[in-house]
């Protein structure tokens, strides 16, 4: 990854143009060709710098009004494979392996759930629970009250 | 309020987005429709804030370093000390959540050194630790979340109208 893989990140953290030749205007601003762009945008797909291109939802715009955050403290022989099986369920969008903060914070694994109703959510909760069984020994749901800062990604030069 | 295109547009187009020269035209000529209309409804996606943006999504930790941090804040304080951590560059997204660790914010800085600067100047002027809650794996699988826009409208009405 170069200044110029980096140019085209921040370059298309706004979106990429609504315009015909989306990659045209943009390689234009960035002073090389479309042709360059895409072969480097499908480089570093290749490589996993970008994970993915396509439209970004807002969930909570489309209905998704009960978003949590749900924590639990997983056995950690069991981690691995248990993460593996909740990033696997389709109502979890985020599922991270973070580290405990004893004793005020004994979670060490994260899913990021969305759902529509409060009653969806709470079997989204059971399900996980269920599928996590004797491994987990405590869970606690966050939800968010309030955005107080979104932005996309900044990255410095 | 959501067509047929927008939906299929929202759940089709979450990745695998072309790299063409003419992507909008790609995905027309795929769907039966026309560029045109792809692109219209692509703006009024963006326009009423369903989608936020098309284009590239970076995976945590792939440029520059990131951590999630979580602040215990007392309830009175919340509002001041937010307002004090927004105002560091390095921080991108923060939300207030219902718990005692009740402000959660996302810090990326460009290597380790920074991100401890960051949030060490962050406990300075705010007066409250910080507890940091780094990645250590990822449990990626799926690309992109089904949404299930059958009843969207339906929802978003019953939670404006309970809200209001």
């Amino acid at each position: 990854m170069d200044s110029i893989d980096r140019t085209i990140i921040r370059a298309t953290q706004a979106g990429l143009p609504l315009t015909p030749e989306p990659y045209q205007t943009l390689a234009q601003q960035i002073g090389i060709s479309a042709d360059e762009l895409m072969q480097r945008l499908t480089h570093m797909q290749t490589t996993g710098i970008i994970r993915r291109i396509g439209a970004v939802p807002n969930h909570y715009k489309l209905g998704y009004r009960h978003n949590g955050m749900t924590v639990w403290d997983v056995a950690d022989a069991q981690m691995d494979n248990l993460g593996t099986q909740v990033g696997l369920l389709d109502f979890v969008s985020h599922c991270y392996h973070r580290p405990r903060h004893l004793p005020e914070w004994p979670y060490n694994l994260f899913a990021m759930i969305h759902s529509k109703t409060a009653a969806e959510a709470e079997q989204h909760i059971a399900d996980i629970a269920a599928l996590l069984g004797t491994h987990c020994r405590a869970h606690d749901v966050l939800y968010s009250t309030r955005i107080l800062k979104k932005t996309g990604l900044r990255i410095s030069q | 309020m959501l067509s047929p295109l927008h939906k299929q547009l929202l759940n089709n187009y979450q990745q695998e987005f072309p790299l063409s020269p003419r992507p909008y035209l790609e995905i027309a000529n795929h769907l039966g429709v026309t560029e045109a209309e792809v692109l219209s409804a692509f703006s009024e996606l963006a326009e009423h804030n369903f989608i936020s943006r098309i284009g590239p999504v970076i995976p945590p930790n792939h440029i520059g370093l990131s951590t999630l941090v979580a602040m215990a804040i007392p309830r009175a304080q919340l509002t001041a000390v937010a307002h004090l951590v927004n105002r560091f560059p390095e921080v991108n997204h923060n939300y207030e959540r219902e718990h005692r660790f009740n402000l959660w914010f996302v810090l990326i800085a460009t290597d380790q050194q920074h991100l401890q600067t960051v949030i060490a100047n962050i406990e300075t002027q705010t007066g409250f630790k910080t507890m940091q809650l780094p990645l250590l794996a990822d449990y990626f699988i799926n690309l992109g979340f089904q949404l299930d826009l059958d009843e969207t409208r339906q929802a978003v009405e019953q939670a404006d109208a309970v809200s209001a």
